[in-house]
């Protein structure tokens, strides 16, 4: 039996090296890929999330919790596609149009991705037409916005009317997020949700799955 | 040892500097999404304009419209060939906006990617941060302002490659961060961060941008309580509301300026106002500080 529990601590840990040689040795000792993903890689990023939000961990930390959760998933995620598992859902996340920052939009599409979605990442500056096209050709089934600059904040009205002029906003979840952005502009622009956290936004999207809608 | 420009613009009591150049340039017709600092390019008389309107209000200390002036925050944009001559136009138009009646401490913000997370290496933080202090020496900066960093160990490039052109430099990061807000991004409290900006040899040290003024009145003390260099103090009007697709501030000059009193009695030497203040908040700190004299 391979040390897993190490598993666990090395994701916690940030520390990359080993998450992925841990991983490599449970594989190689044939560990059930599914037990390792749900016992020990998932349970280690939840870890990392409360310790974000009791303020122990700060966002570099989370970005290498992340970083060695990526790398270890990268080794096992072909075997559970082997066995026809599905991500838990497919994202496509951006900043918005205007908008060139993007260190907030990188950490929760990293906490997504560590949180077993799929995540297509259209980078910043990105165009309503790019969000549509993502939807319409990726079959996302979750469109994350991001916006640093309140000047920006209307790129994500925008966007959402650009999904529904392409007749998908029904096919998709639509969340967004970033310092100015707020729980009533959501509402205002008929989001489907808001997080006011990288962490909060694992946990909306896994919510909205769960409901199934 | 305290430089001889910092001394002496200390020897009269707290000197004020600008307001923000993002906001006032957002008012003259600048787009979202387009870089700020190419209009030192494109329309070198609107930045001298906001340059002039912060010395006609008082201003000791201007900036420069250099903040995202490094090749890698500017390759964003499409700009990086033209590095060197934005940094130097930026200073040379703040220079002549200045005609002698202010000094020019030239903008020098983050690069925008972080080191942590393997997104660009220290070198090439070093070489951009280099090219970014070497130019704005050569516009004829008086010293150089390394602001709005989150992330210490990219700040402490920064002053290692400003302290190269011998010009004085002056430290300054974000606490958005935490409950308490007194945090940078990546965790760094007031007392780290003082710590490591002084050992990294920093002149001054200091505070900008942020959640608003109220917070930055503890965290002044504290950076004042950690290091034995002059503190630099320049908080942001709050974070702005959207309002008709504008940005719009809710603070006025004169809530702002009611703080500075407090904050020159928690240590400030240097005090001015970051995003959504205007020369009208210069004007009323100048006269909220005259006025505690």
């Amino acid at each position: 039996m391979s040390d897993l529990k190490a598993l666990h601590d090395a994701i916690l840990n940030g520390d990359n090296k080993a998450a992925v040689a841990l991983t490599k040795e449970a594989l190689a000792q044939n560990t059930d890929p599914v037990e390792v993903v749900t016992k020990y890689m998932i349970p280690a990023m939840d870890e990392a999330g409360r310790r974000f939000e009791c303020e122990e961990y700060f966002v570099p930390d989370l970005l290498l919790a992340a970083r060695a959760m990526k790398g270890a998933l990268e080794l096992i995620r072909p075997l559970l596609a082997a066995r026809g598992a599905q991500p838990v859902g497919r994202v496509a996340i951006g900043t918005v149009k205007g908008d060139l920052h993007d260190i907030g939009k990188n950490l929760v599409a990293s906490m997504l991705e560590g949180g077993g979605f799929e995540v297509i990442d259209l980078g910043a500056d990105v165009t309503p037409e790019k969000f549509v096209a993502a939807v319409q050709e990726k079959k996302a089934d979750f469109v994350c916005l991001s916006a640093l600059l309140t000047v920006t904040m209307p790129a994500m009205r925008t966007t959402i009317k650009a999904l529904e002029t392409a007749g998908v906003r029904q096919a998709v979840h639509v969340l967004v997020g970033g310092a100015p952005v707020t729980e009533q502009f959501a509402t205002e622009i008929g989001a489907d949700g808001y997080a006011s956290s990288a962490t909060g936004a694992v946990a909306l999207a896994r919510r909205l799955v769960a409901r199934g809608a | 040892m305290i430089h001889p420009l910092i001394q002496q613009l200390l020897a009269d009591g707290p000197a004020v500097t600008d307001g923000a150049w993002g906001t006032e340039l957002q008012a003259r017709g600048l787009a979202a999404g387009e870089c700020p600092d190419a209009w030192n390019l494109t329309c070198p008389d609107r930045v001298e304009e906001v340059a002039r309107s912060y010395v006609q209000a008082g201003s000791r200390i201007l900036l420069t419209n250099t903040f995202r002036a490094n090749r890698i925050a500017l390759a964003d944009y499409g700009w990086a060939e033209k590095t060197v001559e934005i940094n130097r136009t930026g200073a040379a138009i703040s220079r002549q906006a200045a005609a002698g009646r202010a000094y020019v401490f030239a903008s020098m913000g983050p690069s925008g990617k972080m080191l942590v997370a393997g997104e660009i290496t220290a070198e090439m933080l070093r070489e951009a941060f280099r090219e970014q202090a070497q130019a704005l020496a050569e516009g004829g900066a008086d010293a150089l302002l390394i602001e709005t960093m989150s992330d210490l160990a990219e700040a402490a490039l920064a002053i290692a490659a400003a302290r190269e052109t011998g010009l004085p430099v002056v430290a300054s990061m974000v606490f958005d961060t935490g409950r308490n807000k007194d945090r940078t991004m990546t965790g760094a409290t007031p007392e780290q961060a003082a710590e490591a900006l002084t050992a990294a040899g920093s002149d001054v040290i200091g505070a900008n941008c942020g959640c608003g003024i109220a917070g930055y009145v503890s965290i002044c003390r504290r950076l004042r309580a950690a290091t034995d260099r002059p503190i630099w103090i320049k908080p942001n009007a709050g974070l702005p509301q959207l309002l008709e697709g504008r940005a719009v501030y809710a603070m006025t000059a004169a809530e702002f300026a009611g703080y500075a009193p407090a904050l020159v009695e928690a240590g400030a030497g240097f005090l001015g106002g970051c995003c959504g203040t205007g020369p009208e908040f210069i004007q009323a700190v100048k006269r909220a500080i005259s006025a505690g004299s």
